[in-house]
């Protein structure tokens, strides 16, 4: 197999990009200028080489693509192995989408220590990427846990008042899984032999041994996705993060614990899978109902955003363990479109909150009469999270609902009040924000989006139509690789003499 | 007529190398000495530099001393893989250590020649540990480098803290060796010999009836007394108070050189003469390694003033390392030394910064001292960061692949309790490390530390630094060397 280095260089571009920002000398309003469009130039190039990926794509094969496999500890097996399938493929082109817009949203809203604040964008983006295209175990893990690193830092040096709070209970929460996991991973490279993930996926791990490899991964994962009762990290973070951070966090790092999932949970331990499917249904139909009602109380804008992305995930969680092409396709179809919409929501909030500076939603009131752009835009999205047809999250929640009503009806009846509770939430915060008289002094002089704001909105506004009105071309990637995960599980279960769930 | 029979000396030439120089500067130090003052300030000085060229000299007489497993002076010295690889490991830290020294010993008045010698002795004392083929050379070489250590630790001599931190570490030390000795005494009076090799050939050969009591009972006062100088729990309590009075340069060289001395003489010694006793002293190992990790991740997370800080750090990361050696087996060993050479550069690079922490002149060691450090020196924090998330264990920093290897040795062997118990207690300790990096980041800053950093404390802080950030990028080196290592105590 020949070497391919464009996943290589698309992983390590942005670092390079902060070695140049970390090189750059002199008075503090020109080092934080050139850090500003040296960051922006990086991740858009990093965009721009990621397109590469999107047309070159074969889309007719589950194999890896773009593989690379070098040498890194032969002592011990382990190779520097990169490739992306049609899982992994869209979550590498959402990251590196994601981070030039975040970079264009701190623009004015971080005005100290500018430099820093880019050198920890710009190697968060190397960890994303590196993440969802590493294939070997030791590769992943290094990535999914380095993202700690920068995250700690930018939520703990440019959050809000409880940010050391929220940077400390963000990194021990996913230190904690993470570590469990990498137990699980030692143990299963000592069984295996390997940790090739292109190899463990085809290895049959003993039926004795899965559960507690799958109860290991599920601890990192769930605290990632999050996963009711371990989610309560998230509003925090969320809450103290900069805009760009709650961003980051909500766009692409909670899709690490459902990648996670589809990655090893599915293909590795496919008897532990299916055992332990009654258990994600009740969390994943738990958080989708608490988190929503928990989101309807809140006072705080970013808070019930945070709130409405862990009852988003529980419909991501539940349609990954239906096991059929329908569920797992609308796991990944609702991931891609809640890092999208999301996304665009937090900085919605950024928007009011850079001009205002609060979040409490009684603070506002009125604003389409001196914003009408603004609470247009804000429409959309709002109704994209609730999942209107038309948009991208109608697309997902349907498949996944389709998905789960072959598994079991009950379980998607109970995940569908999630969506009418999800109109509710998101429906009163619009009502509440942008409705009614404006009557604050402080509200009287507020302004619409600048063009700057709009550049930022304008491709998530394409996207979220786009991914609403023909999610052909984004199912199309995902279509090979899904069917072949799924005759993975089967083949497995089979072999063990269990049935499969579903898909007949 | 025959000559009289010389003894090879071929495996110890970096040995008798470091003990004639050590004759020569302690030579030249008291011809040199007058009554205080300037001369003296620039004996030391120069004694202190050659004493670093020295060392590095005899690290390259260690590596090219032969990878083979060589024997002399009666059996009772080996010179093998293993044996090298802890040398070279102990003569950079004994190097590094004295490195970063120089700034502070002037500062406070103590730069005296005396204090590169003592440094000399103990790594030649640590060196003679890492080749002891015998209890005997064990004991006196280990009694070689302690003695040495008790006066580093006194070495500030009008400094209360300081002499307590010294007489603390003489009277447990000499309780601690004391017991070594006696069970050195019981497997002596039980097996008839003090050999590793003979004693190994014979427990091999004891069958099924297993050990004789006394033989247990000498096993483990002799592990009680290696496990006092690793300051592993339950022998710890001295560590933090030591480490807190003593110098920072000295507490500095105590967390790592005879640290790592010790450990890997705690190696030769389980594997090496009690190899095929492990059921018998592994439950004792693992009670030890669970002990050390739950501690030094507890009670850091309380304190406020540095060096004790890195004194619980140190106890918690002897943990780690003897998880190695409870596997007991190839991979375990390959594990702790890969964890030792890591740990090596961490703390070399945490104690440089923990010396730059001055203010007005004077050392500050409280950890809300390095408040704003991050705008003050950015560079500087920014590798101190560095260190605490290697410590912390977090990748791609060298630390996790220390801690990667030795948990990996523990699955194989079966160990999931201890594996488990070891990763809970890395989480609780990247709660403390963590806090550094917080009151460096996320706090502002009422007074600032001292400006420039010295050039050596900055060399080191940059070398040491750069090695933890890009070891994933080349790991081969010290993994296939330690690799070597480890086989080399299994062939025999």
């Amino acid at each position: 197999m020949g070497q391919n280095y464009i996943l290589t260089i698309l992983t390590f571009l942005p670092l390079i990009g902060a070695l140049l920002i970390l090189s750059i000398r002199g008075d503090h309003d020109i080092v934080a200028r050139n850090a500003r469009w040296t960051a922006l130039w990086t991740s858009a190039i990093t965009f721009i080489v990621s397109l590469y990926l999107w047309f070159k794509f074969d889309k007719s094969t589950a194999d890896f693509q773009f593989v690379q496999k070098v040498d890194w500890m032969p002592q011990f097996g382990i190779s520097y192995h990169m490739g992306v399938d049609g899982i992994s493929l869209l979550f590498v082109l959402l990251t590196t989408l994601l981070t030039p817009l975040c970079i264009l949203a701190s623009w004015e809203s971080i005005k100290n220590r500018v430099k820093e604040y880019m050198i920890s964008f710009l190697i968060l983006e190397t960890f994303m990427i590196g993440m969802f295209c590493a294939l070997d175990l030791m590769v992943f893990y290094i990535f999914f846990e380095a993202v700690l690193i920068p995250m700690f830092l930018i939520i703990g040096i440019w959050g809000g008042p409880r940010r050391v709070y929220a940077a400390f209970k963000l990194f021990l929460y996913t230190l904690l899984g993470s570590v469990l996991m990498l137990l699980a991973m030692l143990a299963m490279y000592y069984d295996a032999g390997t940790t090739d993930m292109v190899v463990l996926m085809k290895h049959s791990f003993p039926v004795g041994m899965q559960p507690w490899l799958w109860l290991a991964f599920m601890a990192s994962f769930a605290v990632k996705v999050p996963m009711w009762p371990v989610h309560t990290w998230l509003p925090d973070a969320h809450v103290e993060a900069p805009t760009a951070g709650s961003v980051i966090l909500a766009g692409v790092l909670l899709k690490f614990g459902g990648y996670g999932f589809l990655r090893f949970s599915l293909p590795m331990f496919p008897d532990a899978s299916v055992m332990f499917t009654p258990l994600i249904f009740t969390l994943s139909i738990v958080a989708v109902i608490y988190t929503s009602l928990v989101a309807l109380a809140q006072t705080d804008m970013k808070k019930l955003i945070a709130y409405s992305s862990i009852a988003h995930m529980g419909f991501v969680t539940a349609g990954v363990f239906t096991f059929n092409v329908q569920g797992i396709e609308g796991a990944i179809y609702q991931m891609l479109s809640h890092g999208v919409v999301s996304a665009a929501l937090f900085l919605i909030v950024g928007v009011v909150y850079d001009r205002i500076h609060s979040r409490e939603i009684a603070v506002y009131g009125g604003l389409v009469h001196r914003m009408p752009c603004y609470s247009l835009i804000f429409m959309l999205f709002m109704l994209a999270s609730i999942g209107l047809p038309g948009t991208g999250g109608f697309v997902g929640e349907f498949l996944v609902l389709i998905g789960l009503f072959q598994v079991d009806a009950w379980v998607a009846a109970l995940a569908a009040t999630g969506v009418i509770l999800g109109a509710a939430y998101m429906l009163y915060l619009y009502r509440r924000i942008i409705f009614g008289q404006l009557t604050r002094e402080s509200l009287l002089k507020i302004k619409d989006l600048t063009p700057r704001e709009l550049a930022v909105f304008a491709p998530l506004i394409i996207l979220t139509l786009w991914m609403g009105i023909y999610p052909g071309s984004f199912l199309d990637f995902m279509h090979v690789s899904v069917a072949n995960l799924i005759s993975q599980v089967d083949v497995a279960l089979a072999a063990s003499g269990q049935l499969p769930l579903a898909g007949h | 007529m025959p000559m009289a029979h010389v003894p090879n000396l071929l495996p110890a030439v970096p040995e008798l190398f470091l003990a004639v120089i050590i004759m020569v500067l302690l030579m030249f130090g008291v011809f040199q000495k007058t009554d205080g003052g300037v001369e003296d300030v620039k004996t030391a000085r120069l004694t202190s530099g050659v004493s670093v060229a020295c060392i590095l000299f005899t690290v390259f007489l260690v590596v090219n001393v032969g990878s083979g497993r060589i024997l002399a002076f009666g059996d009772l010295f080996i010179s093998d893989s293993f044996a090298i690889f802890c040398k070279v490991l102990v003569l950079i830290g004994a190097a590094a250590t004295l490195a970063i020294s120089q700034g502070y010993l002037t500062r406070h008045d103590m730069s005296r020649f005396e204090y590169p010698v003592l440094i000399l002795f103990a790594s030649l004392g640590m060196m003679m540990m890492l080749s002891a083929n015998d209890l005997m050379s064990l004991y006196v070489s280990l009694e070689m480098q302690s003695l040495s250590l008790y006066v580093l630790a006194a070495f500030r001599r009008d400094d209360m803290r300081s002499t307590e931190s010294g007489l603390k570490y003489f009277v447990l030390g000499a309780l601690a060796s004391g017991m070594l000795l006696y069970g050195s005494s019981l497997i002596y009076g039980f097996a008839g010999t003090t050999n590793f090799d003979q004693l190994a050939a014979l427990f091999g050969t004891m069958g099924e009836h297993g050990p004789d009591l006394g033989i247990i009972f000498g096993i483990v006062f002799i592990l009680a007394g290696l496990a006092f100088k690793v300051s592993a729990v339950p022998f710890h309590m001295w560590t933090p108070d030591v480490y807190e009075g003593a110098p920072t340069p000295v507490t500095a060289f105590f967390a790592i050189a005879p640290k790592i001395a010790a450990l890997g003489l705690f190696i030769r010694v389980m594997v090496g003469p009690f190899g095929d006793l492990v059921s018998q002293w592994q439950q004792i190992i693992v009670f030890v390694s669970i002990a050390s990790m739950l501690l030094g991740s507890l009670a850091a997370i309380n304190q406020n003033n540095i060096k004790r800080l890195m004194a619980y750090s140190s106890i918690g990361h002897v943990g780690y390392a003897l998880i190695g050696i409870a596997v007991g087996n190839e991979a375990g060993i390959r594990g702790i030394l890969i964890y030792l050479a890591i740990y090596l550069v961490m703390n070399i690079g945490a104690f440089a910064c923990i010396l730059a922490m001055r203010r007005g002149d004077r050392m500050v060691e409280n950890i809300s001292d390095l408040a704003g450090l991050s705008k003050t020196h950015p560079v500087m924090a920014a590798f101190f960061a560095v260190f605490m998330f290697s410590l912390a264990g977090i990748p791609p920093l060298a630390g996790f692949f220390g801690k990667l290897y030795v948990f990996l040795a523990a699955i194989e062997a079966g160990l999931y309790g201890l594996a488990v118990i070891g990763v809970l207690a890395s989480v609780i300790s990247a709660f403390y490390y963590l806090r550094i990096i917080r009151v460096m980041y996320f706090d502002s800053n009422e007074e600032t530390l001292d400006k420039p950093v010295e050039q050596e404390i900055g060399i080191v802080i940059g070398i040491s630094g750069l090695l933890i950030l890009l070891f994933f990028a080349f790991p081969t080196p010290v993994l296939s060397s330690a690799a070597t290592a480890a086989a080399s105590l299994f062939a025999g």
